[in-house]
């Protein structure tokens, strides 16, 4: 008896079927407990954060396009930044990299992608009423929004933003004197990475937490969604990650502001000795990238992950080699924390050391070539459904074959003298990570909106976004490798100083261009997300026929996803267009008892367990209901 | 018929787990990346050289001493209440909140023996490590006592017996972590300082 009061008990705190929700507009859209609702906070304030990174790149790359042009007309909102002269204050171009790569890659494609879909989508794929913590969750959202406000804050100081690039190295951040950066910029900057960290653990405890404890009846780990493969091996990779990116910014926090030599040794400003000695900047370089190449990965695995599902769902064909997608994420996920030391072959580190870095990071190539060949079988010969979230992902996957290209050129200790800082690196990690992951938190979006809120967003403006950013994004990076290659470094405020970059200027013109043209494209989305919203058609139940649990949730589920009994799962998600089918796509609810013209030999010998499953759960429903009365 | 229903209602979750607990080892998987990158830290960054050699106070040997003694009390705090004898309880979880409390107090007095040996936060890395790792295991440590203190409080509303058991056994994880963690630390210390 006692064990079973306290499994009720236990059942009672997890369940929300009975609960009545009376929310007040607090309780519904401000300090919501609810998977949803933080899911879509993340996405708003995701987007909200995209639109000024984007602006800050614009900023930077009309100084970089047209060194010539009066900026006064951005005075408005630049101030002082802008001389007399309508020129950009070099300093603030520092700050302007720093905060784009800051806020890109953490407060958009950490957050905005991992925030949003995770949230959104784990608990309504796997089949559970809400996180495994609410509290938490909500906690993990209100975090990420204090460190919004304060890196928000730092944008307007009079000194400026933080300025030592978003790697952020000492000595030149730890130093005040260093530029005008390195101040008030640097310590908000820090403050708000603190917060930022605590969000991105609250949140990965919780994913992990869910997908392991809270997935329906039937829902095995080789019935999971690859989405929620992806988001489950992000949450692990950020749960071992970021810690270790706390512990080199509380050092770097100590050096700065109690006068402690980590990473300070023998420094001279103007002539005069620093007292701090012993320190050593390439130890900030080892923590740093120990969480800054997992970074990497926490960016782009969801990305995949959504990918996958959207290509499954629209070639109308089961994912290619599900359990090789699985493996190799996984591979990536192991390997991801062994290559660290790719970022630092020109630090000083040993050669030696440099080519067991140069052979782990080659190794990266093998999973990633798995992923992007099984994303082009599935593609192969599918009843292809050109949805813009479809469009995104096939996008998706050209950036990730372009750009990974060139990842094996830098994976190599030696061409990295020559390429290391050039624009060939910001070439590659724009496409490989930051546009692969942006488009695959736009295919989201497109794929998703109707569940997030229950209407569609417009196809036709969802084509022309796509074609416009996804030339745009080749046109802004493609020219860029032959820069880089040229030998130009990044982080440069001028181009024209210099004998042989001086025949880039044309080429730099046309990045820039195509830049803001790009930027521009995105304000397409943002009227159709928004207006969508509102007035976009509304949607059916299951509008791209897919197979997954979402999608037999109402069209506007509450709090607790399903208004009965949580559906239990029969079947992986990949049931599409199988032989002797009636339809082209059979859900995961749908018993394999059910549909004896498309079992396949062993499937059938599973229907026998089924079976025998249901028996003993109606006995228990029966039971239920004696008890009840 | 019970064992039915527990079947059904456990349904679901899956593996036995209670999430909360779950969680916990999450969070405890982070803390040990932050000292793992600490103590990395340490050792790349001592075989640069330039590193100040001086013994370590003697008081860690006392502090160690200290924590060690506190989980076997709060064992004995979690058999008292897995038998349901509330009495050894609350004295037992007394016992042990004050045992974290002295160690605190150790622990600063080993700051104070550092500074008698002219050894400050700010200086050589040799001596700021030691004291990173010294002040970020109390931090831990005091959120630590902070959940003993509720255990505590709750054990004198009697909410906590064999029947309810999640608090203490979550509180005696932690609890216990943080001594091996500082015993790691310790040893970590004697071999490489």
């Amino acid at each position: 008896m006692a064990e079973a009061s306290i499994t009720s008990h236990g059942a009672v705190s997890h369940g929300h079927d009975d609960h009545e929700h009376h929310d007040s507009f607090i309780t519904k859209y401000i300090f919501s407990t609810d998977h949803k609702m933080i899911g879509k906070q993340f996405l708003v304030s995701g987007i909200f954060w995209a639109l000024i990174g984007g602006f800050l790149s614009i900023v930077f790359r009309l100084q970089l396009g047209f060194p010539d042009m009066d900026l006064s007309f951005l005075r408005p909102i630049m101030g002082g930044w802008i001389d007399e002269a309508g020129k950009l204050d070099p300093n603030f171009y520092l700050a302007l990299v720093t905060m784009h790569g800051t806020i890109m890659v953490f407060f958009v494609l950490t957050a905005g992608l991992s925030g949003t879909f995770s949230n959104f989508l784990i608990p309504l794929q796997i089949g559970a009423r809400d996180m495994a913590s609410g509290f938490m969750n909500m906690l993990s959202y209100w975090f990420f929004f204090l460190s919004s406000v304060i890196m928000f804050v730092s944008l307007f100081l009079e000194n400026g933003p933080a300025g030592g690039g978003w790697v952020v190295y000492p000595p030149l951040s730890a130093l005040e004197q260093a530029i005008p950066g390195s101040g008030l910029g640097m310590t908000l900057w820090l403050v708000s990475m603190t917060f930022f960290i605590v969000s991105s653990l609250l949140g990965g405890i919780n994913y992990i937490t869910t997908v392991i404890n809270l997935r329906t009846k039937g829902m095995s780990f080789s019935r999971l969604p690859l989405t929620i493969w992806a988001f489950f091996l992000t949450a692990v990779i950020g749960l071992l990650s970021f810690p270790v990116l706390f512990a080199a910014a509380l050092l770097l926090v100590f050096d700065r502001s109690f006068g402690t030599s980590f990473y300070l040794a023998d420094i001279y400003i103007a002539g005069e000795a620093l007292p701090n000695t012993g320190g050593s900047a390439v130890l900030y370089q080892h923590l740093f990238w120990f969480l800054g190449h997992p970074e990497v990965y926490i960016v782009l695995l969801p990305a995949l992950g959504i990918t996958s599902e959207v290509i499954a769902t629209n070639a109308r064909k089961p994912i290619f080699g599900y359990q090789a997608m699985i493996i190799s994420l996984l591979g990536i996920t192991v390997l991801s924390f062994v290559v660290w030391a790719h970022h630092m072959f020109v630090s000083g580190l040993n050669p030696f050391l440099g080519s067991i870095f140069m052979f782990l990071t080659l190794i990266i190539a093998v999973p990633s070539a798995v992923k992007v060949f099984n994303y082009l079988t599935t593609l192969w010969r599918g009843n292809l459904i050109f949805t813009p979230a479809m469009l995104f992902s096939i996008g998706l996957v050209s950036f990730f074959i372009s750009g990974g290209l060139t990842g094996i050129h830098l994976g190599n200790s030696a061409i990295d003298i020559q390429l290391h800082d050039t624009y060939f690196v910001v070439a590659h990690f724009h496409l490989v990570m930051g546009s692969a992951a942006f488009f695959g938190l736009l295919a989201g979006v497109y794929h998703w909106f109707p569940k997030m809120f229950g209407r569609m967003m417009d196809a036709r403006l969802g084509y022309i976004h796509f074609w416009l950013t996804f030339i745009g994004v080749y046109m802004v990076f493609f020219p860029m490798h032959y820069i880089g290659i040229a030998g130009f470094p990044r982080r440069y405020y001028s181009w024209t100083n210099f004998e042989f970059s001086n025949m880039y200027t044309d080429l730099n013109m046309f990045v820039s261009a195509a830049a803001i043209i790009t930027f521009v494209a995105q304000f397409i989305f943002i009227f159709n997300f928004f207006y969508s919203m509102y007035r976009g058609r509304v949607a059916s139940l299951n509008p791209w026929r897919s197979n997954t649990l979402e999608w037999t949730t109402p069209l506007h589920p509450k709090h607790g996803n399903w208004p009965g009994e949580i559906p239990t799962v029969y079947r992986w998600p990949y049931d599409y267009s199988k032989p002797g089918a009636k339809e082209d796509f059979i859900p995961q609810t749908i018993p394999l008892s059910s549909t004896p013209e498309s079992n396949l030999p062993h499937e059938q010998e599973l229907v026998k367990l089924e079976k025998e499953i249901m028996k003993e759960e109606g006995e228990v429903l029966v039971a239920n209901e004696v008890k009840e009365k | 018929m019970e064992e039915k229903l527990a079947y059904t209602e456990g349904a679901e979750q899956p593996i036995s787990m209670h999430p909360k607990k779950f969680a916990l080892w999450l969070f405890i998987v982070s803390v040990v990346m932050i000292f793992a990158a600490l103590t990395s830290a340490y050792i790349v960054r001592q075989s640069e050289g330039n590193w100040l050699e001086f013994d370590l106070p003697e008081i860690f040997w006392y502090s160690s001493g200290v924590i060690l003694l506190s989980s076997l009390t709060l064992h004995w705090a979690y058999t008292s209440a897995k038998n349901d004898q509330l009495d050894q309880l609350k004295l037992a979880l007394s016992i042990t909140t004050l045992l974290g409390i002295t160690f605190l107090v150790t622990q600063w007095y080993s700051w104070v023996a550092l500074v008698d040996r002219d050894v400050y936060f700010v200086g050589n890395p040799a001596g700021s490590f030691l004291y990173v790792f010294t002040g970020l295991h109390a931090i831990h440590l005091i959120s630590g006592v902070i959940f003993l203190i509720i255990i505590l409080i709750s054990s004198f509303r009697y909410k906590i017996h064999s029947q309810s058991m999640t608090v203490m056994e979550m509180g005696a994880t932690f609890w216990h972590f943080l001594g091996g963690l500082w015993v790691y630390l310790f040893i970590f210390l004697l071999l490489n300082h």
